[in-house]
């Protein structure tokens, strides 16, 4: 086996002049390979294919790739690296969101529902915010590694970290031009992906296998820490304006959202994260008229891709804080703005979606209030903070209210029909067939049971394949919050169907009457006798063949989403939630300890409890530490803090205790009621721990992460709530 | 210099002791020298001669309990933390039985998971001392 390694840009935009390779100074038997031996297409196909597998001629970011090594070692492939020998000319560069070219984007997104300008002059109080997000870095504990060789038949194989087997698949085919049959992806278990491996391991994943193709030997290529946060996608940074219409009784009359998103420097999947941030950004509220304009700008950064949430969280931080903002200047507290302005059944979101009775928001901050005594204690921290001498310490409370729509976004899921296969096996066992993997999400504890449950069968019935292209059917990528609610839904109905044609055809070979019941992995038949699940599977394959049952997720016929004007239906259901963040500040360093955190989540339906209250656990901690600690630093395009001595993600140290409470509402689209959960804690974190450092400090705070120099830097300039409040009265009543 | 967990992974093909940073920043590493947890992406090859090292293959087949109790927790999500933690634990229960969730903060604060939340490991430890 070879070890490769990655020549990357320094310089954030550049033209390439030469790029020479030296093997005299390189370890024996070292190896090159640079775009021009590319043997098909430059590009890696997720949306499009415009991001090149290696640059060309130009470098659009710090940590671009830029050509390949292959030696026969780790250390031998980095001593290779400095063999390569690359000449620049540098270009102008635009590094971040207020150089971007508005005019160029990635992509738009803009939805009306309403007159928001009739509106915002009819209102009462008009009230204007901005926010910004950063940067965040994935995490994953195991950083991004592939491996590729060739089958002696000369079929293709590459095996690594990857949530979308079939996203590397296609992209393998697309720029080796290769059948697909002659391509396999295989997945191994996932140390942790959060999005951060849905689109990255496709382009690794053509690096190990153009070295492999090059070289003829098996090449594996392993990040370590450094070059997966220097190399890798990020969430997108955010600028989102808000201008908001109310009326005297502090109902919503007008939204007016103006999101920018940060797409870095080419399309990966930055289109759908665009889409979800503007599907997300009127969070939970009622309002007769939205108007959403969401645009996704090119900067010389490394491209930013999916990361768990996929745009919500920076729509709903923003429309969070913007709550806040409306709060302050009526002189409510955040839980009475929101129950005053919250969705319910029968209303419509910006896109015209009527809610179902699934609609959970009020439910969320009632309870989420009730179990901390929000209200109460908000207002007598409010007058702590008032009548507090200098340098006692700070406490607060802060509140935030989410949702987040489950499955793929509009006609996601109608474009793939995606299939689930079950087949038979000799010895009984029914064996499972999705491209699902298992991330730490859990479903490869969640999908067994419901397997179990839909047949009544028990898990030694069961078998389930692994994630490889060559054995398992498209069944889409583990992403989006989709696997358990739609892939699990098929699931079930194709081992339910599986089980009623074996049992129908045992009544019929026994010549019973009635019905047999299946539970437990035992046939029964109300005389009493009973079979065991496995013989009677087994005895059926015996006499009549192997059995195959496929069964494709259809979505409910009225998920239709008009691509145009953004009108329809963009999800099936939304999970929905409230959290209450409990923080104390230091009040000479301003340092934020976030000390409890109160997540109300509903969730459909929770199959496995202790797993789902875990994804609330991990997901809030990531959005709580994404709000006050996660920070990107970069300059001139090249990132400052590198490794996780300086990109400081939470230890168990620095981890509120985090008390999750699920709720259900089923959904009758999945399985047993259950909607997604994956990324619906992460909306709600930051918003609320924001909200808790203004309660407790009285700073204004719009940006994140707030940091204690951020902090310092808005108290310094009177970002404080009693500006807002002053400022909003001045409009209404010059208005008057 | 060869690292002490590369000669684990590669030479011994133990390969449930995990890399996370190789920089000593992420505890996933861990593994316990003469009975005490040491980062073995820190630890040269040359400093092992003669003592006793164990991994969590070792504790898989010693305390075998204590790993369900992480399972039955929710100490465990994608597992790339779990061996270091389970190893950093078992120091932990060694030493203090029932350790407090102060105790358990200040054990493991060189452990880094980025999927539990660490609430799950801390009812992990709780409940496994409490059994
Ligand atoms: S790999 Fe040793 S501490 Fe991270
Ligand atoms: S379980 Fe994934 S990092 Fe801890």
């Amino acid at each position: 086996m070879l070890f490769g390694a990655t020549v990357r840009s320094p310089i954030p935009h550049a033209r390439i002049d030469t790029i020479r390779w030296q093997p005299e100074k390189a370890p024996a038997g070292a190896f090159c390979l640079t775009a021009l031996d590319l043997p098909g297409p430059n590009g890696v196909l997720l949306l499009n294919d415009d991001w090149p597998i290696l640059a060309d001629n130009e470098v659009r970011h710090v940590g671009e790739p830029v050509a390949l090594v292959a030696a026969a070692s780790r250390l031998d492939a980095r001593r290779a690296l400095a063999a390569v020998e690359v000449e620049y000319t540098p270009l102008d560069s635009v590094l971040d969101l207020s150089e971007a070219d508005p005019e160029n984007p990635l992509a738009v997104i803009q939805l009306e529902h309403g007159d928001v300008e009739r509106a915002l002059g009819a209102s009462d109080v008009v009230v204007e915010g901005e926010y910004r997000t950063g940067h965040q870095e994935h995490i994953y504990i195991e950083c991004q590694a592939m491996t590729a060789w060739y089958e002696p038949d000369g079929a293709l194989v590459v095996k690594g970290s990857m949530q979308c087997p079939y996203y590397v698949h296609k992209a393998l085919v697309h720029a080796l031009e290769l059948p697909p049959e002659r391509v396999r992806a295989e997945a191994t278990v996932v140390g942790g992906g959060f999005g951060g491996k849905e689109d990255y391991p496709s382009l690794i994943a053509l690096h190990a296998a153009l070295l492999a193709k090059a070289t003829g030997r098996p090449v594996r290529i392993a990040y370590d820490r450094h070059e997966d946060i220097v190399g890798t996608t990020k969430r997108h940074p955010s600028v989102i304006r808000h201008v908001t219409g109310i009326d005297e009784q502090g109902q919503l009359m007008a939204m007016d959202v103006d999101l920018l998103l940060d797409g870095g420097s080419y399309t990966t999947l930055t289109p759908v994260v665009l889409s979800r941030a503007a599907l997300h950004a009127g969070g939970v509220y009622r309002c007769p008229n939205v108007r959403i304009r969401a645009r996704a700008l090119r900067t010389n950064t490394a491209t930013n891709g999916a990361f768990r949430g996929f745009g919500a969280p920076e729509a709903e931080f923003a429309v969070e804080r913007q709550m806040d903002r409306v709060a302050r200047a009526m002189g409510l507290d955040p839980l009475e703005i929101r129950l005053r302005n919250v969705l319910e059944e029968g209303d419509e979101l910006p896109t015209g979606q009527v809610l179902d009775d699934t609609t959970s928001a009020r439910l969320c901050l009632e309870k989420a209030a009730a179990l901390t005594d929000f209200r109460r204690r908000w207002s007598e921290l409010e007058e702590e903070r008032r009548q507090r001498a200098d340098g006692e310490p700070m406490r607060g409370l802060g509140l935030s209210a989410f949702f987040h729509g489950a499955g793929f976004t509009g006609n996601g899921e109608r474009r793939m029909r995606s299939p689930v296969k079950v087949a038979l096996r000799e010895d009984g066992r029914i064996e499972v067939f999705t491209a699902m993997i298992d991330m730490g999400q859990g479903s490869a504890v969640v999908f067994p049971q419901i397997a179990c449950e839909a047949g009544g069968l028990t898990e030694d019935d069961l078998v389930f394949a692994e994630p490889d292209t060559a054995r398992v059917p498209d069944s889409g990528p583990t992403v989006a919050s989709r696997t358990t609610m739609v892939i699990g839904r098929v699931l079930a109905e194709a081992i339910a169907e599986t089980v009623e044609l074996v049992q129908a055809w045992w009544r019929g070979t026994k010549d019973l009457e009635e019905d047999l019941t299946v539970a437990e992995g035992a046939v029964q038949s109300p005389d009493g006798s009973s079979w065991t699940w496995r013989e009677v599977a087994a005895s059926y394959v015996k006499e009549k063949g192997s059995l195959e049952v496929s069964r494709r997720y259809e979505p409910p016929a009225w998920q239709q989403l008009d691509e145009e004007t953004y009108q329809g239906v963009a999800y099936p259901t939304y999970g929905w939630g409230a959290d209450v963040v409990e923080v104390e500040v230091d009040p000479d360093t301003l340092e934020v300890k976030a000390q409890k955190v109160t997540a109300v989540c509903e969730v459909g339906k929770a199959i496995h409890p202790t797993l789902c209250a875990g994804q609330i656990e991990g997901g809030t901690l990531q959005a709580v530490s994404w709000g006050l600690m996660e920070e990107v630093k970069m300059e001139e395009g090249r990132y400052l803090n590198d490794r996780l001595a300086t990109y400081i993600i939470p230890t168990i140290g620095d981890s509120p205790e985090i008390e999750v409470h699920l709720l259900e509402q089923p959904y009758e689209g999945g399985p047993f009621g259950a909607k997604g959960v994956g990324e619906l804690p992460m909306d709600g974190g930051a918003p609320a721990a924001l909200a808790a450092v203004e309660n407790a400090t009285g700073i204004w705070a719009d940006e994140i992460p707030a940091t204690p120099e951020r902090l310092t830097a808005w108290q310094e300039a009177g970002d404080v709530v009693e500006s807002i409040a002053g400022e909003a009265t001045k409009r209404s009543s010059s208005e008057d | 210099m060869a690292r002490l967990l590369d000669v684990l992974r590669e030479r011994l093909e133990l390969t449930g002791t995990k890399e996370g940073c190789g920089e000593g920043e992420c505890g996933a590493c861990t593994v316990l020298l003469e009975g005490r947890p040491v980062l073995s992406c820190l630890v040269p090859l040359v400093q092992c001669a003669e003592r006793e090292i164990q991994t969590v293959e070792g504790l898989a087949d010693s305390v075998p309990s204590f790993f369900e109790q992480f399972v039955a927790t929710g100490g465990v999500q994608c597992g790339a933390c779990t061996p270091g933690i389970v190893v950093t634990a078992a120091a932990l229960l060694v030493e203090s039985p029932k350790p407090t969730r102060d105790e358990v903060q200040k054990a493991l604060a060189g452990n880094l998971c980025r999927c539990t939340g660490y609430e799950g490991i801390i009812r992990a430890l709780i409940e496994e001392a409490g059994r």
